[in-house]
This record gives structure tokens, C-alpha cells and sequence, in this order.
């Protein structure tokens, strides 16, 4: 009762602005992202691995999250990006910079695309169809050896130094300012994106997309435009993948890329943008240190901890992060 | 060419029959719950294992392990159906979605765990083997087989349907579960049944398959994509829909595996994806 | 029979609207005509095609044969949003809202949807101050602008009603077709709901259907009485209730249920 009086103290401007607003655990966040460089130097390809895959979850969020659109084919985006980064270096143009925008907008432009069927479906058949245009791109990849170097991967990826002054080394210092930029500024967009009216009209899709029409909100087209923009953001994930590890592998097409990004956004909390970050976080962290088992037997566990979740913490660790402490406000006077 | 011809189109129904006897356990229960079941064919993966086992180790012949691996199959769903899938036939497709592909994760790290990644061989009995001639045409033995047992589940599965006070009760809960439950069905008891069922019809398929298409662990995933197209082309809860389907997705496979092999699994996932496309809402979205 | 007595001309109106579902007949020859500023109370036995009527109009189902026009234009084959755009607007028996916006969240998503706003997605919205005031000012007027930053799910279900409403408002109809607006809320409070919708602008014409005799005889100005799927009788409350068959339907339900 106590925080509804003082919302309607604020005022319904006042409100809205509050819920935008950057928090201080945010800003403490961001600044503990540059912690690795100070604490953990021999981590900074680990933690370059980390950014890019939160950036991929990110993107995978935007759609998932706030819009509702169920993706089992997310990295259909990841891959294209990573290859076109990959090929236009091959083909003698290793400007990292302008590979990453010309490798984004692409993914960018086959998103467009994607989006125009994907809009048709609901429920199962838009599991189905993400599902098939995601192993359709696999094999396509596959078969076109000529281009992308089948399951050998591509070959001949050869990036210059960022700005022609930081080369991407083994130690990973390049790679990880570059990823953490690229994710933070990313971040940035994303933010504005959900804090928009677009964003408001996103989640009234997710919570409710029957009602939209009856309201007069074209639900495809906004559906459309946030599946470009996450299949930019998904497409530069990639491309800094590629990018930043200079090998680009069939793998980056995988089901099991879409499924692992899936598996990240739903542990950490779907809907709450930090989610996929904390998510790619532990994801890639537990990996590392369990990297001696076999990969048969990670997903096991990943398995198993999918189903715990989907049982136990339906909104994911923030979710239930978010129902402790507000636990904790009511027992604690 | 024309034996080629022939023997492509037996090949690919043989192999339809076996798609069938995967997916139609899948149809009817989609079409009673819309339930998003991802790990439909990690039954079908645990009867052939069973099979595998008690054939390899135990000596045992291979008729004998047939009813065992739909007995399996069929038990391993009903435990699961109780405990994780019931909770969640109000949830959102998302949430059916990750449960399920959580089962195929663990089943298809489990087989790798017990079994290794290797294909499982499996010793058929002699009068299995070899093949029937006709002039110059040859029909293998087992694939004669396995037409007449997806026939015979077919008749029956047909009959029961039609003809049994059960078959009545899960065509009214398939039709209208709202009204069948105001009649008084109890739809929860007679969908798990069903769910039963068809995950045993997955199980034996399952052992089935090992002769044709071997038996490793990724078949819980692999198949998948099959069952999904055969059902999402023969409709929900449609039996002959589901035959007609699989016979035509065996036979198109197999002649894409035969006359244009370079493209590998390409060729199928474009007809799933095309199908998709023709119907949006499809079969899947009639509710 | 069907068409209205009054004199300006119709805001909303169809002709020989048809739909059957298989063999089962939902709507017959339904021809009506709304004239402008009117409370029109739509009345009938369950499965009488009240509802289905509401839905051909708004385009959630298509007829089988027959035409819809608001005003002059022919409506007949434009998607639901477009005729939300041109001001028929509709609100739901069930409950069809957005469970976990605020109501206030909601409403300005239904005002920034109408001014074209929501395809921007690099502004924020706390920009849009007209919207937000707009959208404030509309759930104010329903009494609900002290509960409007609770998440909808965690309203009350008479408040819910209500933000039905307001959602509808929100995008400025001319025409507003309330579908039991009263569904579900405890007799004693309907009435301050219909008080509500009573106070709405004239410019919007209110069609509603609903069951409580009394508060269809309070709140509206004419009423049509639907049977079977066909326009049984249309007319002012004392002619609906002097009418002889309207009485054979009524009680004909009650010696039935």
C-alpha cells in the first residue's frame, strides 16, 4: 500500500519516468564489467566469449522477452553474421569496424525476411517454423561447401587491428573491449527500445496479442521491426565472434546455439533485459570450469536445468531474485 | 531404371510405415491436449535401447523384445506424463517447449552416457533376412515385415478408435475437450492412457528402426523433425492423415537420399518448411 | 421492420449479414441501422447470436454474405484494426486484457497506438506527455486513476470491467460495441458501471448487450431483441416491453432453463 501512495504522489509522469530510469545497480554493474581487465587478465578471451553471447541473448530477448515470439532458430542470425564477418575478410577486406556493420545489416536484411513469414504463425507451427528455417540455413551451409567451407569451417578468416592500432590477440584484450563496447552500446539501444512507446506496444503483443488489433495496433509490423532490429544485434554477435576468434565454424548455425542462447534467456530471466547478461554469465563461467567433461554430458545437466526451471523458476534467477527481495520487504519491517 | 524406380518407391513406403508407427502416437495426443511434446521420439529412442539390450545381452530373440519396448516406452511416459508434463497443460507453448527439449537433452546424454555414441547393431533372426525376388526386382525380407506390422497397427489402431467405448471417449475429448469433459470423460485419465499408448507405438516403432536407419544417440532429435513434418501434414488426431503423410515423406526421403544425395538433409527441411508456409495456421493452429 | 425510427442518418449499419458455422445458422438477413449519440441495448436468449452479431461487425468473423458500413463507407472487408482506426470499437465479454501492464501502462498503450506513436522506438516514452496525460485523464474519468499504476492482473475484477472500457475510450470510437460490460461484476455494483458508460460523450454511439432487464431498461434508448441468429424486433424500451413475442421469447427461456 505503502509504494502505491507514493506512485500516486509522483504523479502518472513522474511514474513513467521512475520505470525508465537508471538504477544505481545498473550503473554498479556496468562499471564491474571492466573488472576483468584489472582482475582476471588471463580471462579476457573467456570474458570477450561472455559479452558476445550476451549479446546474442540480448537480441534473442527483444523478441522472446518483451514481444512474445517463441525462436527455437535464433542463431540462424549469429551464423549469417559470423560468416558474412568471416567472408568479407577472406575476401581481403579486414576492417573489423566496417565488416561488423556490413555483417549486421545483413543479418539485419535476412531478419526482414524471416520476419514476413514468421508473422503467420502462432503457438506450435511458429516453434515449427523457426525451428525449420534454423536447420534449413544449417544444411544449406553445409552443402555449400564451396562458400563457407563446410564442416571443415571457413578458412582464410584474417582480421586487421582494431582502428589498425589493437590486434586481436591471444590475451584477449582487444576482444573483450571491443565485445564490451559493442554489448554495451547494443545495451543502450535496447534499453531505449523497450522503454519506447514501440517497446510498451511490444509487450502488450506478448501479454495479449489478440487484444492488439481490437486496439488498432498493426501487431505484424511491429512484430517485423523488432525482428530486424534483434536479428541486427544477433547478426553482430556473431560477426564479433568470428571476428574476434578469426574462425567461423558450422557450429555458429547450430540448433544447439539456439537452443543453448534459449536455455541462457530462460535461466536468467526472460523479459528483464539483464536476464540473458546474468545468464550468459553463469552459462559460459560453469562451462569454462567444466570444460574437462564431455559435451554429451553438459547437456545433461543443461537438460536437467532447464526442467528445474521451467518447474521451479518460471521468470528465471532475476524473477525469482525479484520475488525474494520483495519477500524480504514484507517480513523485515 | 525402372527397377531402380520400383525399388526407391518400396524403400521409401517401408520407411514411411516406420515414420508412421513414430509419429501417429504424437497426432492423437497433440490433437487431445496441444500439448507440445519435443520429446516424443526419446521414447521411441528407450525402446530401441531395450531392444538393443535385451538382444545383446541377454540373448534375448528379437520378437520377444518387441512388446517389451513398447511396455517400456509406453511406462517411461506415463511416470513422466505424471510428474512433469501434467503440470503443465495450461503453460504456454514456450514453457511445454523447454520442458520437453530438457528431456531430450538428458535422454539423448543419457544413451551417450550407458551405450556411447556408437550406432547399435542389431543381430535380426534369419527368416528376417535375405530378400524376395520377383525377375530382377528384390524385396528385403524385413522391410516386407514391417509393412505388414505397421498394416496390422494401423487396422487395429483404426478399429479401436472406432469401435471401443475408448476410442468413443478420445475422439470426444480430440473434438471438443470442454464438452467432453461437461459429458463426464474424465479427459486427464483418457489423455494419459492415450499418451501411453503412443509413446509405446513410438517405443516399438523405436525398435524397429534400428535395422533400417541404425540406432545412435542423437535419434531422439534426428527423428524428431520427421515426426513433426508427418504430423504437422496429416493433421492432429487424424490416423489415415498420418498414414498418407508418412508414406509420402518416406517416399520423397528416400528418393532424395537416392537421386540427389549431395543435398543431404536439406531436401527435407524445405518440405517442412514449405509445408509450414502453405498452411500458416495449418493443421497445427485449429484451435 | 429493422430499420431505425429515428431520423438522422445511420452511424453504423448492415445488410443481410449470413454466417453459418457447418449446418449450425448464426446469423440471418441481420440488417440494422445505428443512428448517431444513441444508448442501443442488444438483448436475446443465449445463442441467439449477440455475440456473433458484434463479431461480424468488427471483423473478427467474416460473413458469408451481406454488407457493413460505417456511415457511408463500406467496412465489409477491412481487417479489425483498420475499422478500429475509423472508430468502431469494441470491448470483450471475458476479460482480454494485458496482465501484467499497469492499467496506466495499458491506456497509454492503446493512446500511442491511435496518435501513431508506437512504431517509434528511440524515444522514450515518459517524452510523450500528452499521451500520458491523455491516457490518465481517461482512467480518472472511471474512477480508476488511484489504482492505475497496479499491474492489471492485480485489480479488482469491477476495475477490470472498467479498464476494458477505458481501453476502448482510449482509442477515440464513434461507434463503441460493449459486449457484457457487466460480465461477472456482482449485481449491486453494474449499475455504477452502466452509470459510467451513460456519461460518455453523445458523440459516441454505445451499443451493449447485456442480460439484467432492469439496467438495459435504465441505460438504453432503444433496444433490438435477437432470436436465432435473426433480428426478432427493434424499438424503444415501452415498445420492446409492450411487444407480445418479445414476452414469448422471455418467458418461453425461463419455462425452458
Amino acid at each position: 500500500m505503502a509504494t502505491v501512495s507514493l506512485e500516486a504522489l509522483r504523479g502518472p509522469h513522474g511514474y513513467l519516468r521512475a520505470q525508465t530510469r537508471w538504477r544505481r545497480t545498473e550503473i554498479a554493474f556496468w562499471l564491474a564489467t571492466l573488472l576483468p581487465f584489472l582482475l582476471f587478465p588471463s580471462y579476457l578471451q573467456l570474458a570477450s566469449q561472455i559479452a558476445i553471447t550476451a549479446l546474442f541473448a540480448v537480441s534473442l530477448d527483444l523478441i522472446l522477452g518483451y514481444a512474445g515470439i517463441v525462436s527455437l532458430g535464433h542463431a540462424a542470425f549469429f551464423g549469417l553474421g559470423a560468416y558474412a564477418a568471416g567472408l568479407i575478410s577472406k575476401f581481403g577486406w579486414g576492417e573489423p569496424l566496417s565488416g561488423l556493420v556490413l555483417a549486421s545489416t545483413l543479418a539485419g536484411v535476412a531478419g526482414y525476411g524471416a520476419s514476413v513469414v514468421v508473422v503467420r504463425f502462432r503457438h506450435l507451427a511458429l516453434i515449427m517454423i523457426t525451428l525449420g528455417m534454423g536447420l534449413l540455413l544449417h544444411e544449406a551451409a553445409n552443402s555449400a561447401s564451396w562458400l563457407t567451407g563446410g564442416a571443415d569451417g571457413l578458412q582464410g578468416v584474417r582480421i586487421r587491428p582494431l582502428l589498425e592500432l589493437f590486434s586481436f590477440d591471444l590475451w584477449g584484450r582487444a576482444a573483450y573491449a571491443y565485445a564490451l563496447l559493442m554489448l554495451f552500446l547494443t545495451f543502450l539501444v535496447a534499453r531505449r527500445v523497450i522503454n519506447s512507446p514501440f517497446g510498451l506496444s511490444l509487450r502488450g503483443i506478448r501479454e495479449n496479442a489478440v487484444r492488439m488489433p481490437a486496439l488498432g495496433a498493426p501487431s505484424r509490423a511491429h512484430v517485423r521491426k523488432v525482428y530486424t532490429i534483434a536479428a541486427v544485434m544477433a547478426g553482430m554477435a556473431g560477426a564479433l565472434l568470428a571476428q574476434t576468434t578469426s574462425t567461423v565454424s558450422l557450429e555458429v548455425l547450430s540448433f544447439q546455439r539456439s537452443a543453448d542462447v534459449l536455455v541462457i534467456l530462460i535461466l536468467g530471466g526472460a523479459g528483464r533485459l539483464y536476464g540473458g547478461i546474468l545468464g550468459a554469465i553463469l552459462y559460459m563461467v560453469a562451462r569454462d570450469q567444466f570444460s574437462g567433461i564431455n559435451p554429451q554430458y553438459w547437456y545433461f545437466w543443461i537438460g536437467l536445468l532447464l526442467i528445474a526451471v521451467v518447474l521451479f523458476l518460471p521468470n528465471g534467477i532475476l524473477g525469482g531474485l525479484g520475488r525474494a527481495a520483495a519477500w524480504w520487504r514484507r517480513v523485515s519491517p | 531404371m525402372l527397377g531402380s524406380f520400383v525399388g526407391v518407391l518400396f524403400d521409401g513406403f517401408a520407411y514411411g510405415m516406420l515414420l508412421f508407427l513414430l509419429s501417429v502416437g504424437l497426432s492423437v495426443t497433440l490433437g487431445m491436449m496441444n500439448f507440445v511434446n519435443l520429446a516424443h521420439c526419446s521414447f521411441a529412442m528407450l525402446g530401441g535401447y531395450v531392444t538393443v539390450t535385451l538382444m545383446d545381452r541377454l540373448g534375448w530373440p528379437f520378437f520377444a523384445t518387441l512388446p517389451v519396448a513398447f511396455l517400456a516406452a509406453a511406462a517411461a511416459s506415463a511416470a513422466l506424463e505424471r510428474a512433469l508434463f501434467r503440470p503443465l497443460y495450461r503453460a504456454s507453448d514456450l514453457d511445454q517447449c523447454l520442458l520437453t527439449i530438457g528431456i531430450v537433452f538428458v535422454s539423448v546424454a543419457g544413451a551417450a552416457y550407458v551405450y556411447g555414441t556408437v550406432q547399435q547393431p542389431v543381430q535380426l533372426p534369419d527368416y528376417l533376412r535375405g530378400a524376395v525376388t520377383f525377375g530382377s526386382l528384390r524385396f528385403p525380407v524385413y522391410r516386407l515385415f514391417l509393412i505388414g506390422a505397421a498394416l496390422v497397427v494401423t487396422v487395429v489402431l483404426v478399429a479401436a478408435l472406432e469401435h471401443t467405448r475408448f476410442g468413443a471417449r478420445v475422439r470426444a475429448a480430440v473434438d471438443n475437450q470442454r464438452m467432453a469433459r461437461g459429458l463426464g470423460i474424465d479427459v486427464d485419465g483418457v489423455f494419459a492412457v492415450t499418451f501411453a499408448l503412443g509413446s509405446g507405438l513410438a517405443g516399438l516403432g523405436g525398435a524397429l528402426a534400428i535395422e533400417i536407419v541404425g540406432l545412435d544417440p542423437s535419434f531422439a532429435f534426428t527423428y524428431l523433425i520427421y515426426v513433426i513434418i508427418v504430423v504437422s501434414v496429416g493433421g492432429l488426431a487424424s490416423i489415415g492423415g498420418s498414414f498418407v503423410a508418412a508414406t509420402l515423406l518416406g517416399i520423397s526421403d528416400m528418393a532424395g537420399k537416392y537421386y540427389v544425395p549431395q543435398l543431404g538433409a536439406f531436401l527435407i527441411y524445405l518440405v517442412m518448411v514449405g509445408l509450414l508456409m502453405w498452411r500458416p495456421t495449418g493443421l497445427f493452429g485449429r484451435r | 421492420m429493422t430499420t431505425s425510427g429515428a431520423g438522422a442518418a445511420p452511424v453504423l449499419s448492415t445488410r443481410g449479414l449470413e454466417k453459418s458455422f457447418g449446418s449450425l445458422v448464426v446469423a440471418r438477413e441481420i440488417s440494422v441501422a445505428v443512428p448517431p449519440g444513441v444508448r442501443y441495448a442488444l438483448i436475446g436468449p443465449n445463442g441467439a447470436g449477440k455475440t456473433t452479431l458484434v463479431n461480424l461487425v468488427t471483423g473478427m468473423l467474416r460473413p458469408d454474405a451481406g454488407r457493413i458500413f460505417l456511415g457511408e463507407d463500406d467496412i465489409t472487408s477491412l481487417p479489425p484494426s483498420e475499422r478500429v482506426k475509423r472508430g468502431l470499437v469494441r470491448t470483450f465479454q471475458i476479460n482480454t486484457l494485458f496482465p501484467h501492464l499497469t492499467a496506466l501502462e495499458a491506456v497509454t498503450l492503446a493512446v500511442c497506438e491511435r496518435r501513431g506513436h508506437a512504431s517509434t522506438w528511440w524515444r522514450g516514452l515518459p517524452a510523450y506527455r500528452d499521451a500520458v496525460d491523455e491516457a490518465y485523464g481517461i482512467l480518472a474519468s472511471l474512477a480508476l486513476g488511484a489504482d492505475c499504476y497496479q499491474l492489471t492482473r492485480a485489480l479488482g475484477y469491477g476495475q477490470q470491467r472498467l479498464l476494458e472500457i477505458a481501453l476502448a475510450l482510449a482509442t477515440r470510437p464513434k461507434v463503441l460495441l460493449l459486449d457484457e460490460p457487466a460480465a461477472g461484476v456482482p449485481r449491486g455494483e453494474s449499475p455504477a458501471l452502466f452509470a459510467a458508460i451513460a456519461a460518455l460523450s453523445n458523440d459516441i454511439t454505445v451499443l451493449f448487450i447485456e442480460h439484467d432487464m432492469d439496467v438495459v431498461f435504465r441505460f438504453a434508448s432503444r433496444i433490438i431483441v435477437m432470436v436465432g441468429g435473426r433480428v426478432l424486433v427493434e424499438g424503444t424500451p415501452p415498445e420492446i416491453a409492450a411487444d407480445a413475442r418479445v414476452r414469448e421469447v422471455y418467458l418461453g427461456c425461463t419455462r425452458h432453463a
